[in-house]
C-alpha cells in the first residue's frame, strides 16, 4: 500500500449534484497527477509485487474424531461475585456476639469485611482467646458497642491468609503407615502469632480506655431464664 | 451499651460448660386438621413467644431436635434433626417448622432448640 498521507485528501472532484462530478474522467486523470506518477516510473503504472506469504504452518493432521453433532461452546461467564452486603449495624470496631462454632457466645471485635464476604474478627486474643478469625455475617449479632479501631492496620489480611496449608501427599509404604501416626500436630506459624499481637496491641489499648469494656469482652453471652431474644436490644 | 440482663462476672466464677445460645421450644405435634395430620410440618411452641408478631423475629431461624440413641453414630450417642422456622401458626405465637426429615412421633412434647442464627440483627 502507498504510504498514508498526513491529511486525508478531500475529493478533487467536487459534486455538482450527488452522483455527478464536475470533472470528467480524463480531467480527473490529469488533476490527480497520474501522468506524473507514470512518467516517474518509466511510462508504466508502478506495480508492487505481492509480499511473500509466510511459510504455511506445518500441515495439521486431520482429527481422528469428529463429534456427530456440533459441540456447543458454553457461553462466557463474566460474572464477578460481590462480597455480601454488610448489615448497617456492623461497622469496623463493632462488638459482635458469635452465635455458633467453637467460640459461640464470645464477644469479639469486628475489623473488616474480607473480599469473600466473611467478616474478619479478633478477640482480642489476650482478652477472650479468640484469634484473628473469619466469621459469616449470619452467625453474628451486632451489638451497639463500638471500639475505637483507628490504630489497627488490617490491610494485609485477606482470604488467602486463612487458606489451609496444602500438604504434599506422601506415598505410604507398609512400614510408614504406622509411622505416619506420629506426625506432629501442625504448630501455628510464628508470623501468624506476630500478626495477632500487632493487631491486638492497639486494640487492647483502646479497650482499656473504656471502663468495663475489657471485662465485657472477656465474658460470654448466654441466654438466661426469662430472656427473650426477640425482645432484647443488643 | 451493654446488652440487657447478661450478668457477666469478672473472673473468679468458673465458666459453665454449656452456654445457652438457643431458645427452648416444645414440639406440639404435626400440622393437622381434626382427623388428618401432615407430618412434613411440625408445630412448635417457643418459650416466651405469645403472639404472631413476635414470631416474625424467629422466621427462618434454624432449629435442632436432639435425641439419644443406643447405637453410636459418629462416635456419639446424640443425634440431631435440623430444621427451620417457617411461619407462624395462628395468633398465639405457635410456629410451623419444617425439618430435614420429618420429626418422629415420639418427639411430641420434647424439647427443640431454636437457634439465633441466621441472624439479622
Amino acid at each position: 500500500m502507498a504510504a498514508k498521507r498526513k491529511t486525508p485528501v478531500k475529493s478533487r472532484n467536487p459534486d455538482l449534484i450527488r452522483g455527478v462530478g464536475k470533472y470528467s474522467r480524463s480531467k480527473m486523470y490529469h488533476k490527480r497527477g497520474l501522468w506524473a506518477i507514470k512518467a516517474k516510473n518509466g511510462g508504466v503504472f508502478p506495480r508492487h509485487d505481492p509480499k511473500p506469504k509466510a511459510p504455511a504452518a506445518a500441515a495439521e493432521k486431520p482429527p481422528k474424531f469428529y463429534p456427530a453433532e456440533d459441540v456447543k461452546k458454553p457461553l462466557l461467564n463474566k460474572r464477578k461475585p460481590k462480597p455480601t452486603k454488610l448489615r448497617a449495624s456492623i461497622t469496623p470496631g463493632t462488638v459482635l456476639i458469635l452465635l455458633a462454632g467453637r467460640f459461640m457466645g464470645k464477644r469479639v471485635v469486628f475489623l473488616k469485611q474480607l473480599p469473600s464476604g466473611l467478616l474478619l474478627v479478633t478477640g482480642p486474643f489476650k482478652i477472650n482467646g479468640v484469634p484473628l478469625r473469619r466469621v459469616n455475617q449470619s452467625y453474628v449479632i451486632a451489638t451497639s458497642t463500638k471500639v475505637d479501631i483507628s490504630g489497627v492496620n488490617v490491610e494485609k489480611f485477606d482470604d488467602k491468609y486463612f487458606a489451609k496449608e496444602v500438604d504434599k501427599k506422601k506415598k505410604k509404604s507398609e512400614g510408614e503407615f504406622f509411622e505416619a501416626e506420629k506426625e506432629d500436630k501442625k504448630k501455628l506459624p510464628e508470623d501468624k502469632k506476630e500478626d495477632q499481637k500487632s493487631v491486638d496491641a492497639s486494640l487492647i489499648k483502646s479497650i482499656e480506655g473504656v471502663p468495663d469494656l475489657k471485662a465485657y469482652l472477656a465474658a460470654r453471652f448466654s441466654l438466661k431464664s426469662g430472656m427473650k431474644p426477640h425482645e432484647l436490644v443488643f | 451499651m451493654l446488652d440487657s440482663g447478661t450478668g457477666w462476672r469478672t473472673g473468679g466464677r468458673p465458666e459453665v460448660d454449656r452456654w445457652r445460645l438457643y431458645v427452648r421450644g416444645t414440639i406440639l405435634g404435626y400440622k393437622r386438621s381434626k382427623s388428618n395430620q401432615y407430618p412434613n410440618t411440625s408445630l412448635i411452641q417457643i418459650e416466651g413467644v405469645t403472639t404472631k408478631e413476635e414470631v416474625a423475629w424467629y422466621a427462618g431461624k434454624r432449629m435442632a431436635y436432639i435425641y439419644k440413641d443406643k447405637v453410636k453414630k459418629n462416635s456419639s450417642h446424640y443425634r440431631c434433626i435440623w430444621g427451620k422456622v417457617t411461619r407462624p401458626h395462628g395468633n398465639s405465637g405457635v410456629i410451623r417448622a419444617k425439618f430435614k426429615s420429618n420429626l418422629p412421633p415420639k418427639s411430641m412434647g420434647d424439647r427443640v432448640r431454636v437457634f439465633m442464627y441466621p441472624s439479622n440483627i
